[in-house]
């Protein structure tokens, strides 16, 4: 057993907390009101960090490295408010692209290495309670090609995509997880409408609309049908991904709120003295530590294949909802006023760990799987 | 004891249902479902108190003397409970339930003459200035200051947190006249128009994105001593004395059982891959906790009904309901984001502004779950934190 940052992962962690302390800005993140572009400027920056590069094969021009240090990317980029869809492209679209036929492959990952290629992973959908075996986008076989019907939901950079891998169900019911395949779409293909829109933690996303969109049977990642473990493994490791970025968020959190009661006075005294708001704190710091284990154990089964990884990932994704909007919580209140308004970073890391525990099933979908019969 | 309703209790709430129906426009039903916050949209809810009040309803707990109703505890509590079931708005509160009994009990005549109607007419629209950037829980550490000048006072300082002070003509202030002695001794109860020169207003924008709450900035503002409240440095008096007023007024349980329903009926759209969430044994878990603690609720706000009917002190219980009704109240909000799953995130807050045009993406019922979410927050900080209530009970209550 061995904890330890490799030089190489602390030179990642080392700079991408530079790039958050030069480049994460509260101001900036304010302004955020509107549907934007996607920041070329700062997805270029991370493209010539070679961060875009992290979980890919050298022959594509990746760094071959893999969820470890991702999770060290993404856990210190946590710490900063620089919104960028590198979960959505990276993590999640890009597992996808590695787990694509080699001609895909060599069609996608350099460009998306070199920032001009976005993705998202269409995969939840409205009305039906998170879960893989729960899709119903409907996916009919005609001849060589498959046509795609439904409406995907909340999805994560669905307005910038230029690829969507869409979940779809081929054959079988929602429960079963025979039946399931994955489409690598141009996002711009016919049949397709998206609507736009923000979500609540700064990202953008999009419910995407599919009439008749034909996709050649050659564009599925795995095969027909038999989705499932492809999809499953892919968004084990967004949902690791998601939950370093949230355990950088939860420190923040908390080192605002404790830097905030020493420096706030009420009653002739720093309100940090008050022991109720010390049990309190103390609380939310033992809830991000239990996160950072769980974060640790969850990612260091996966990446080494445990039996019992699965579960682990469950346990990861419940905790990032519980202690993340217990820390949530806690760090508004303790922050009284002051944590209401958007001029604090507060708010706003709030409203990113709230819309992870939101988004690819909550806390109680993930508490569920864990006790689910296998 | 027992729990009949009397055959003239039950034939008023009809009458309030019936007025309800023949009264309520689209406009307002449509912002009353809309709204995320304690503070409703200002012009439906003013629209609202406009028809409220020519039917003479729009302040029912005051005497009626002053333009009450006269209605009996019961009475005031089924037209409560009428209003949150109809879902309309809240009626903006500062004036009807902060100001206005402040002057009930310790106004001039004059001012109560000049004052009360237009509090109920809405043609004053009244903000609250008491806290301060350096006085939240710790009030009395107020510093905004007005020195005495002929027959004026002229005011220097700021006021933060002012819900509404955007909207606002009028504002109630409690503002330091004295700086030495006891903090609470040297405090006065202002009234003062939000149009004087000198003052200037900066909104904060909240985390659902409205600019809810203000700064007021006060600049040598001249404001005439007859708009004082109560004696000079008294005006702590009359701050508290609204706490009297309003003792066991404020009723949580009605709305938190409308939201509640709500709640199912969302819930009964979510497919699971067993069924609905409604049937899911997790969820209905957590839904039972609630309705456990509402049901509570409301019987301990109807202690506090049955004690005041009788003439008694409720006592500790009505101290609770402020700890109680806000908990709650962020705990269904919770349920409600665990029901919805992703699509709680998906953010459209001008989708919430009444007469908002663009096609809501998403369920519909889903629009208000995460911003009344993120603002209910609030509910635990303002009106004195939960912490401070905590330490209210201790002390008053337990004697600690
Ligand atoms: C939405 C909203 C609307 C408001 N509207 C108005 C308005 O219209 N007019 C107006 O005048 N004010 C208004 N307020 C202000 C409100 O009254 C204050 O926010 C409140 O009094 C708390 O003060 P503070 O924000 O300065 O927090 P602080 O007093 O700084 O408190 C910070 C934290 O410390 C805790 N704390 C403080 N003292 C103690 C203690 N002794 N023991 C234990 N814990 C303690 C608090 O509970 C809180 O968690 C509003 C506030 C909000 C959020």
């Amino acid at each position: 057993m061995n904890f330890q940052l490799s030089e190489e992962q602390q030179m990642l962690a080392d700079s991408a907390k530079r790039f958050v302390r030069d480049n994460s800005n509260v101001e900036t993140h304010r302004q955020n009101k509107k549907l934007m572009p996607l920041n070329e400027m700062t997805w270029q920056q991370l493209a010539e960090l070679g961060w875009l590069a992290v979980p890919f094969e050298e022959e594509h021009g990746g760094m071959g490295m893999g969820p470890l240090e991702t999770m060290v990317l993404l856990e210190a980029l946590g710490e900063g408010l620089i919104m960028s869809p590198y979960i959505a492209t990276v993590v999640l679209g890009g597992g996808f692209l590695r787990r694509a036929d080699a001609g895909t492959q060599a069609k996608t990952i350099p460009a998306l290495i070199e920032g001009r290629l976005q993705l998202a992973f269409a995969a939840e959908e409205y009305e039906r309670v998170f879960s893989l075996e729960n899709t119903t986008l409907q996916g009919v076989v005609k001849g060589d090609d498959v046509v795609l019907n439904g409406t995907k939901a909340s999805v994560m950079n669905g307005d910038q995509a230029d690829l969507l891998v869409v979940l779809a169900r081929t054959a079988g019911q929602p429960g079963d997880q025979q039946g399931l395949s994955l489409f690598l779409v141009d996002a711009n293909a016919e049949g397709i409408e998206r609507v736009p829109h923000r979500m609540v933690d700064g990202r953008q996303g999009a419910e995407i609309r599919f009439a008749d969109v034909s996709v050649s049977q050659a564009e599925c990642i795995g095969e027909l049908n038999k989705g499932y473990d492809v999809a499953k493994a892919v968004l084990q490791e967004g949902l690791l991904a998601l939950s370093a970025e949230s355990v950088g968020s939860m420190s923040v959190l908390l080192d605002d709120t404790v830097e905030y009661t020493k420096t706030r006075k009420q009653f002739g005294v720093s309100i940090s003295k008050f022991q109720v708001l010390q049990f309190r704190m103390t609380d939310m710091f033992i809830a991000m530590e239990q996160t950072r284990s769980l974060l640790l154990a969850s990612t260091l089964k996966y990446v080494e294949g445990h039996a019992d990884a699965d579960k682990a990932v469950h346990a990861m994704k419940a905790q990032l909802g519980r202690a993340g909007r217990k820390i949530a919580q806690e760090a508004i209140q303790i922050h009284g006023g002051m944590g209401m308004t958007d001029e604090l970073g507060v708010g706003h890391f709030v409203k990113r760990l709230t819309a992870a525990d939101g988004l690819f099933g909550n806390a109680d979908v993930h508490l569920r799987e864990m006790v689910k019969p296998a | 004891m027992d729990l009949q309703v009397p055959e003239q209790e039950a034939s008023f709430r009809d009458e309030v249902r019936t007025f309800l129906e023949e009264n309520l426009t689209d406009e307002i039903r449509e912002a009353g479902k809309m709204v995320t916050s304690v503070f409703s949209p200002v012009k439906e809810a003013m629209a609202w108190q406009t028809i409220l009040n020519d039917k003479g309803w729009a302040a029912p707990h005051w005497p009626k003397e002053f333009g009450g109703t006269g209605w009996s505890v019961t009475q005031r509590a089924i037209f409560a409970e009428e209003l949150v079931r109809a879902e309309t708005p809240p009626l903006v509160p500062m004036g009807l339930h902060m100001c206005g009994p402040c002057l009930i009990g310790c106004g001039t005549q004059e001012q109560q003459k000049e004052y009360l109607p237009k509090i109920l007419s809405g043609e004053h629209f009244w903000c609250q200035g008491y806290s301060e950037p350096g006085a939240g829980s710790d009030l009395a550490s107020l510093k905004t200051f007005a020195e005495k000048d002929g027959d004026d006072y002229i005011i220097n300082g700021t006021k933060i947190w002012t819900t509404y002070a955007h909207h606002a003509n009028k504002m109630f202030a409690l503002v330091r006249t004295r700086k030495d002695g006891k903090p609470q001794q040297g405090i006065t109860f202002l009234l003062l128009d939000m149009d004087l020169p000198g003052i200037s207003i900066e909104p904060i924008v909240g985390l659902d994105e409205v600019p809810e709450q203000c700064q007021v900035f006060f600049d040598n503002v001249r404001v005439p001593q007859k708009n004082r409240v109560g004696e000079e440095n008294d005006g702590w008096t009359v701050a508290k004395y609204l706490l009297t007023f309003e003792r066991g007024g404020q009723e949580y349980a009605p709305s938190l059982h409308v939201q509640l329903e709500k709640i199912k009926m969302m819930a009964s759209r979510q497919q699971t891959v067993f069924g609905s969430l409604q049937d899911d044994p997790v969820w209905q878990y957590k839904l039972a906790q609630l309705e456990a603690d509402v049901l509570a609720l409301e019987f301990t706000e109807m202690r506090i009904k049955s004690a005041l009917s009788a003439g008694k002190d409720p006592g500790a219980l009505s101290s609770m309901t402020k700890i109680l009704g806000t908990e709650l109240l962020q705990a269904i909000t919770e349920l409600r984001l665990e029901t919805l799953g992703a699509q709680a995130t998906i953010w459209q807050p001008q989708a919430l502004v009444p007469g908002d045009e663009q096609p809501i993406i998403g369920p519909e019922y889903a629009l208000t779950a995460m911003p009344h979410y993120l603002n209910s927050r609030a509910c635990s900080i303002y009106g004195g934190s939960n912490e401070v209530q905590r330490g209210i009970i201790a002390k008053a209550v337990l004697g600690l």
